[in-house]
């Protein structure tokens, strides 16, 4: 375990993922992807929709395996699904047949948890997340800010070394987003986990990362990295007016803009 | 029960009406809404009946054949008080129910059982779709007399057909509902640390449930159709003997008030099951009403 120490949470070597379309045509979703995320550190990957940002995740998960190249997590190369693994979705994956206790409880008892341990874990996390009193409420009855913080909760609670999050926010108003981002700062910085955050929207990338990843449009690549020096611990509401943000801002958007353009256009061929 | 919106129309309110008037207002409406839908369905009853009697006093019809209300309900008294000339009323609505019921359990259990593990299975469900949808093909009821042929004349041939007549409904939207199941739920799950086994219990059969209640509402019908199919061609108790028997005798009445009771028997089976679902689905949203 010593030696583990020093290895990358996750290393994505010269992948690439094919699909094949129901008409028999192969289709490229990543080409020659690199990337690596260090313990602890917070990546944030930004491209043009669609361009396959969530297969980089599917990857990383083991739900998906590469074409060619290699994934390796926490040293080792990907095999099934990792236990030390948490996501969280865009849409929302929450059971709406159980009370949000029961969804938040769903992790431990499936990993051979006594109930009564998981309850108690449960009632930690809502805790942590500020919904309490929303324990015996089904997810219908939450409104969507509080659906995602149910999300977390459930994620967070088998304490995930590595936390994945594909465009986890999108759904959501503004206001609340950025309680959301303060959130997940909040609680990522407690529980030390290496983030990868798949997201279109360049300003959250740069509030919340170290590190932010830009892709070409799809087949998608790497296509340049920022590391993003704002100090933290950040306050996301504040920070977007100071003017390193808007540099940084400046600067990445107009790399990214050069891909949504190319993206748009080819939809619109 | 009224699930409509209930409208207020825009400017019933002057501004300034408060919280306690305007849902005073709507609690009255929605009122007055339930007792004209219940008016209504008591009144087209009324009428029905009504019209039936008159036109068959009236021999507006033959009531040889169309029999009447009052000789119905004579027969129906008669038939619970002093029983059927073959034994008493009570006995064959039992065998009846016997057959549907047990038709009906054993239909939606093996239904639920195979539709999941098919729907689970891409492999299985792609080599046995074919034989499938060649048996689904045969009409259910010419597998009446071979039953009858193989299983005799008793219970066995009718729980029989009330089992082929539910598995196949239940059968597919099982099926469906498992292949519906949200995928990103799914992956949640697994994520989250799920096994194979847990997942489909804990998962997938939780979110094809309301497709498989949406079939076991239709199946108890036609557990019903197969027992008493079943019974047409060949028992010795049963309301579907009943049916046949007073066919036999020309007693017009005799049938209907057989079709009567298999009614009430359908509808009690019926609101059973919306209880037991609303029970268990007391998850879903209610949809709101709407005032304005």
């Amino acid at each position: 375990m010593a030696i583990e120490k020093n290895v990358p949470a996750i290393e994505l070597i010269n992948v690439s993922r094919r699909f094949l379309s129901p008409t028999g045509k192969s289709l490229t979703a990543l080409r020659d992807f690199t990337m690596t995320v260090q313990r602890g550190e917070f990546v944030a990957v930004v491209g043009p929709t669609g361009c396959g940002k969530s297969t980089t995740l599917n990857l990383v998960t083991g739900l998906a395996s590469p074409s060619a190249g290699e994934v390796r997590v926490m040293g080792a190369p990907v095999k099934g699904i990792d236990p030390r693994i948490g996501f969280v979705f865009q849409s929302d994956a929450l059971f709406p047949w159980r009370t949000v206790i029961d969804n938040v409880m769903a992790g431990p008892l499936f990993r051979g948890k006594a109930k009564s341990e998981a309850m108690a874990a449960a009632r930690d996390w809502l805790g942590r997340v500020g919904l309490s009193r929303f324990e015996q409420h089904y997810p219908h009855q939450l409104s969507g800010g509080m659906r995602k913080r149910v999300a977390l909760a459930q994620t967070f609670i088998n304490g995930p070394e590595i936390l994945l999050m594909d465009e986890p926010f999108s759904a959501l108003d503004v206001q609340t987003r950025v309680l959301m981002h303060e959130e997940l700062l909040r609680l990522w910085s407690e529980a030390k986990a290496s983030v990868v955050f798949v997201t279109h929207d360049l300003e959250e990338a740069i509030a919340l990362a170290d590190k932010v990843y830009v892709l070409t449009a799809g087949p998608a690549t790497v296509k340049s990295v920022y590391t993003i020096d704002l100090p933290r611990p950040r306050v996301v509401a504040d920070i977007r007016y100071e003017q390193s943000f808007i540099d940084y801002s400046r600067t990445i958007w107009a790399d990214l803009k050069e891909e949504v353009e190319t993206s748009y256009a080819r939809a619109a061929a | 029960m009224t699930d409509a919106a209930i409208d207020i129309r825009a400017g019933a309110f002057k501004p300034g009406t408060s919280d306690a008037e305007i849902e005073a207002a709507a609690a009255r409406a929605s009122q007055r809404r339930r007792r004209t839908v219940i008016f209504w369905r008591v009144a087209i009853l009324v009428a029905f009946l009504g019209l039936w009697e008159i036109a068959a006093r009236l021999a507006w019809i033959d009531p040889f054949f169309y029999a009447m209300p009052s000789a119905i309900a004579e027969r129906l008294y008669e038939w619970t008080t002093e029983g059927t000339s073959e034994g008493p009323l009570w006995y064959h609505l039992y065998v009846t129910m016997e057959e549907s019921v047990i038709g009906f359990v054993t239909g939606s259990v093996a239904g639920i059982i195979i539709g999941v593990a098919l729907g689970r299975n891409r492999m299985a469900a792609d080599i046995f779709s074919i034989y499938i949808k060649v048996i689904n093909s045969i009409p259910r009821v010419v597998l009446a007399p071979i039953f009858i042929m193989i299983l005799g004349l008793g219970l066995a041939s009718k729980v029989a057909l009330a089992f082929v007549m539910v598995f196949f409904v239940v059968f597919h939207n099982a099926f469906q509902g498992v292949r519906e199941a949200d995928r990103a739920m799914i992956a949640n799950a697994r994520i989250l640390g799920a096994s194979n086994w847990q997942l489909t219990r804990s998962v997938i059969v939780p979110s094809a449930m309301s497709w498989i209640f949406a079939s076991l509402h239709v199946s108890f019908g036609f557990a019903i159709i197969g027992a008493i199919v079943g019974e047409f061609v060949g028992s010795r108790y049963g309301i579907g003997l009943l049916i046949n028997i007073a066919k036999g005798s020309f007693d017009a009445a005799g049938m209907y008030a057989a079709i009567v009771i298999v009614m009430v028997v359908a509808l009690g089976a019926e609101y059973l099951m919306t209880m037991v679902e609303d029970r268990l689905a007391k998850w879903r949203p209610q949809p709101l009403h709407e005032t304005q």
